[in-house]
């Protein structure tokens, strides 16, 4: 729609509107994150979700211990190679359209444990994360930060068309494998389709 | 090198099997086994006679009432706990590894990360170990600051504990809403004091790494004042709540020999009635200067536990009121001790305290160089986990959980 006509006509107490924008905006209010605490980040995550950042203002107070009743998955603390499995696991036990935000310095890639080696380096390996948050831990505000990133991606996720979103694409996967334990490290050791090492400049 | 060599060695002799247990000494007698210092609790009769099986139920790593990724695989019959076992290890990060790898300094900033709630506690420990380890004096003033952020943390530590606790026995919320209201009040001074709400890293071997900032000092007084009435008014709310009561007293009875064979500590070994406090026992720091009560427990249920809390809470706003009241001008950091290139000397030193959690410990080997030959932690929630199994036998499962948020766990400290 033309927006010169919709703001003239929202001038006249109109209000104009897209099926896909309605839906978007509804669904984008209420997510509902997964009650899933993994570390220190947790902490931060909670206090989020308490009296004085109050994270219920943006429509995600309620944490959802099920994956089945949850949209977002907040990834908040360190991934240890035990844990990814099951971290992985329970994205796909999440339905669709479900998101992922990697809180803190340790999920998005192994943070100051990076040289453990039972650390996983960042859970972009598996998963498709949409919004990243570094810190150690985060402060309450970031995440919310994040939050309203999210929506605003949300907001802007196009339903039909060449490029669709993540959950309305048929050829997207719905399921991503789930990493097991190999005689050395997880196999395999990264999703190829969803990660890949950036290029090492070589000089010439 | 010489910790080359030795783990050289290590791995051959494991190789090769050269090392092997020693052979029991097959004339002496081998002592018999004491009777158990505690019962089990007796089956609920009437399902004797009852066709069923026991079924195995795992609770976790997933699951919101196992304090972030700990697993609980259970044997229930019926809703009764059979046997449980913990399994550990989905956030073992390394850290003595980690901490053996880097310099005795850099090994700070992970001790924030053992029990993420309290790290000013476990940096207290890591410098008292190296300080005993190098021989370094604190000043007064830092002696003072530690005191005051230790008991802060102890305070932060105990009310969101009772407020986690209270989540599992089901009050959703808003214990856990009084429980945070506080603790922002606190993570304020922290941050104010050190840059950071949750990871300070406060503490260098000598001292402290900073001095008060203006006006810190009014305001920490300011807060401890309002401390008593936030705890009156939580007392009100809970302590002789009908359901926490029917909830809680009789359930996860920890005998106090049991506790002490076990290793237990912290509140929940002074909750089953033994006079241990390691302020009291070591007198480490300036702790012998003030004037403070242990409370004891009589029952070693999950009420004591919990009463313990409240109690210990109490003792330390009088312990906060006597050190800001004290606090002596100075320097806040030996000027002898080297924040870089720091050896201390070959040799080995334990240093300990009482964490909010129990007795924490850190065991460090020196050789001499720039980073520890060997670098243990002893976690207190580790510890006491280890009679969670006893604490829930014949209990049933909806009183394992209540049991388990009774002992205070941290994962980060129990797996490192």
């Amino acid at each position: 729609m033309d927006e010169g006509l919709r703001s003239e006509l929202s001038k006249q107490g109109v209000f104009t509107t897209t099926l896909q924008e309605l839906y978007n905006w509804g669904r984008s209010n209420s997510v509902w994150p997964l009650n899933f605490g993994l570390a220190c980040c947790a902490i931060e995550m909670i206090a989020a979700s308490m009296a004085r950042f109050d994270i219920s203002r943006f429509g995600s107070e309620v944490f959802r211990p099920s994956p089945r009743q949850a949209d977002l998955m907040i990834v908040a603390g360190t991934v240890t190679k035990k844990m990814a499995p099951l971290v992985v696991r329970l994205y796909n036990q999440m339905p669709a359209p479900k998101y992922v935000i990697a809180m803190g310095a340790c999920a998005i890639s192994g943070g100051p444990f990076k040289q453990g080696y039972n650390v996983l380096k960042g859970i972009d390996r598996y998963l498709p994360v949409d919004v990243h948050i570094p810190g150690c831990p985060p402060r309450p505000e970031a995440l919310l930060h994040a939050l309203i990133t999210l929506q605003e991606k949300m907001r802007g996720e196009p339903l039909a068309g060449p490029a669709p979103a993540r959950h309305a694409d048929p050829a997207a996967p719905g399921e991503y494998p789930v990493p097991a334990y190999g005689p050395y490290d997880l196999t395999p050791a990264k999703n190829e389709e969803l990660w890949r090492p950036a290029p090492l400049p070589r000089g010439e | 090198m010489k910790r080359e060599a030795d783990e050289q060695g290590l791995i051959g002799a494991l190789s090769t099997g050269d090392i092997s247990p020693d052979q029991p000494a097959w004339h002496i007698a081998s002592p018999q086994p004491l009777p158990a210092p505690y019962e089990l609790k007796p089956m609920p009769s009437g399902t004797a006679g009852l066709e069923g099986e026991v079924i195995e139920v795992s609770i976790g790593p997933h699951h919101p009432s196992t304090h972030g990724v700990f697993r609980m695989d259970v044997v229930l019959d019926g809703e009764r706990v059979l046997r449980l076992k913990p399994v550990f290890g989905y956030l073992h990060r390394n850290h003595e590894k980690l901490g053996e790898q880097g310099t005795y300094l850099s090994a700070m900033p992970f001790t924030d990360r053992l029990d993420y709630f309290c790290s000013l506690t476990n940096n207290w420990a890591y410098a008292l170990a190296v300080e005993k380890l190098a021989g370094l004096n604190v000043p007064e003033r830092a002696q003072y600051l530690r005191v005051i952020t230790a008991e802060l943390t102890r305070v932060l530590n105990h009310a969101c504990m009772i407020g986690f606790l209270l989540q599992e026995l089901g009050a959703m919320g808003t214990p856990l809403m009084y429980a945070f209201r506080e603790r922002e009040k606190i993570l304020d001074l922290f941050e104010a004091l050190t840059g950071s709400r949750m990871m300070c890293n406060y503490l260098r071997f000598g001292g402290c790494r900073c001095d008060l900032p203006p006006g810190w000092a009014e305001q920490c007084t300011r807060v401890v004042e309002g401390l008593p009435r936030f705890f009156d008014e939580f007392e009100r709310l809970l302590a002789t709540n009908e359901i926490i009561m029917a909830r809680t007293q009789g359930i996860g009875v920890l005998p106090a020999d049991l506790a002490i064979s076990a290793g237990v500590s912290g509140p929940g070994l002074r909750a089953s009635g033994v006079n241990y406090d390691v302020r009291k026992v070591d007198g480490y720091g300036i702790y012998p200067r003030f004037e403070f009560g242990v409370p004891l427990g009589e029952h070693g249920d999950v009420y004591d536990r919990y009463m313990m809390r409240m109690l210990e809470m109490r003792e330390s706003v009088k312990i906060l009121q006597q050190a800001l009241r004290d606090l002596p001008t100075g320097p806040v950091i030996d000027p002898k001790a080297k924040l870089r290139n720091f050896r201390p000397p070959a040799g080995e030193a334990y240093g300990r305290l009482e964490a909010p959690k129990g007795e924490l410990g850190f065991y460090l080997i020196s050789d001499g160089g720039p980073s520890p030959y060997r670098y243990r932690i002893r976690p207190p929630s580790f510890i006491n986990l280890t009679v969670l199994e006893d604490m829930c036998i014949g209990h049933t499962l909806m009183d394992a959980v209540a049991i388990l948020g009774s002992v205070d766990i941290v994962m980060g400290e129990v797996d490192r």
